[in-house]
């Protein structure tokens, strides 16, 4: 396959930055998208240019490094996949491809495709953890906890933090991610004893880091390469009207 | 915004009951028009419960304008470089046309009250007679106004349709079998409203009520 490739390019925070052409030949469809990115920064380091810089890790779809916007879509084309695990078999010979970074200001472009995430960190330290032990496993026995409660909080325990949820929606909220959090902690019994200062501190820290405002639309969750679903806004919604009942009650 | 919006709603059910009157006749519409007026006599003077009323209507509107534009603010602010290349993978359109949608109701509620209830933009605008208002309001030949009425409401539909869902989610709706249910009544309920008011002037179109 050959290929054209539309990339953001940008020296550092401060530069103004601009789509740069490349073509690229022999791609195979077996490749994946970031060793197709890989083969283009071989040319690139070869012809003394510099290589295109973009976050990667794992490889394998569960760390959520890999942050590309392709073709206007978080992750590329294929639904409930990242970058990452993309392979080039979804596009065809002679496509033009955009490649951009997540475009937020709570997530600023450091170089090229990579930005800046710490704000989700931000979110986490805000109320994203529990204070009960957890380390030794407790007899199985000792707390139930509903089936349905165990799958919900899984589900939303899948979240990798790569942050398409921003780069899709519409308004640049981080409400899913969020949500995600909220979800798998509140559902489960060791989230207890944190569960509404937790809501109050994490959508404080939402709205500190300069993301937009919710507005159920739904483009978040048909982008999120893990499938939380929307409705774990409304979990996060109800925690949050309860925490906030509590505290004009106390 | 769902507070604000779930006020609005109320005023919107009880208003298109009130419409269907017309189809009870002359008098029957007329004698209930008149009685908005008098609601709370003798315990309240004539019409102030309309303006007590009205007020509330009023601070609604601007509350939820208010929270909109907040919204719609911090979304502006949130993502400062665009993207040059976008594609939107989830269709809906109602959520995506709320902002815009919004403006066109507005206008159209201006617009509204000028024809029906000061009567100014009204052929006929006489406060004594509510139903000779309507009928020549949208009579054959001011097809425009009733082609203006159904597309402003049918905006409201749209409107309705994500603001109900989204007001179900923004007050802690959670469950996924509750999100389909709440999506099935939101547009249940918007289209039920929407073809109650558009009821009235289909009617004095087709000459059912003259």
């Amino acid at each position: 396959m050959n290929l054209t490739l539309r990339i953001w390019r940008q020296h550092g925070p401060e530069d103004k930055g601009r789509m740069v052409t490349y073509p690229v030949q022999d791609v195979s469809p077996d490749m994946s998208f970031l060793e197709m990115l890989d083969v283009l920064n071989e040319r690139l380091i070869l012809d003394g240019e510099e290589p295109i810089a973009f976050d990667h890790d794992c490889r394998e779809g569960i760390c959520g490094m890999c942050s590309l916007m392709i073709n206007g879509e978080a992750h590329g084309p294929q639904r409930g996949t990242t970058a990452c695990q993309l392979h080039m078999r979804q596009f065809s010979d002679g496509d033009t491809i955009d490649i951009e970074p997540w475009r937020a200001r709570a997530f600023p472009v450091v170089k090229d495709l990579v930005v800046n995430r710490n704000a989700f960190d931000q979110i986490i330290a805000a109320g994203g953890y529990v204070t009960a032990p957890t380390g030794s496993a407790p007899e199985a026995h000792s707390v139930p906890v509903p089936k349905a409660d165990a799958d919900a909080a899984f589900e939303s325990a899948a979240c990798i933090g790569c942050g398409a949820c921003v780069a899709a929606c519409p308004n640049g909220s981080g409400m899913l991610f969020t949500a995600a959090k909220i979800t798998q902690l509140s559902l489960l019994p060791q989230g207890q004893p944190e569960r509404y200062t937790r809501v109050i501190g994490m959508v404080d820290a939402h709205d500190e880091a300069g993301f937009g405002g919710c507005t159920n639309i739904g483009e978040c969750a048909s982008a999120c390469p893990k499938g939380i679903p929307l409705n774990t806004i409304g979990r996060l919604n109800r925690d949050y009207l309860k925490a906030t009942a509590k505290r004009a009650g106390s | 915004m769902a507070v604000t919006g779930i006020i609005l709603v109320l005023f919107l059910i009880l208003h298109m009951l009130g419409n269907l009157k017309i189809f009870t006749g002359e008098t029957s519409f007329d004698h209930y028009a008149h009685w908005l007026r008098d609601i709370g006599t003798p315990l309240l003077p004539t019409t102030w419960f309309l303006w007590i009323q009205r007020t509330v209507l009023t601070a609604a509107v601007l509350g939820h304008i208010g929270a909109a534009t907040v919204l719609a603010m911090r979304s502006r602010a949130a993502r400062p470089v665009k993207y040059a290349h976008r594609r939107k993978i989830h269709v809906n359109y109602a959520a995506r046309t709320m902002r815009w949608g919004g403006v066109i109701i507005l206008l159209f509620v201006i617009y509204h009250i000028l024809d029906l209830t000061t009567g100014h933009l009204n052929p006929q605008g006489d406060p004594s007679n509510p139903y000779g208002n309507v009928v020549a309001g949208f009579a054959p030949e001011r097809w425009y106004v009733t082609l203006f009425y159904t597309l402003a409401l049918v905006t409201l539909g749209f409107h309705l349709r994500h603001g109900a869902f989204s007001a179900f989610r923004s007050l802690g709706q959670q469950t996924p079998k509750g999100e389909r249910r709440a999506r099935i009544a939101a547009l249940v309920f918007a289209v039920a409203l929407v073809g109650g008011y558009l009821l009235v002037p289909f009617a004095v179109i087709t000459g059912l009520v003259a």
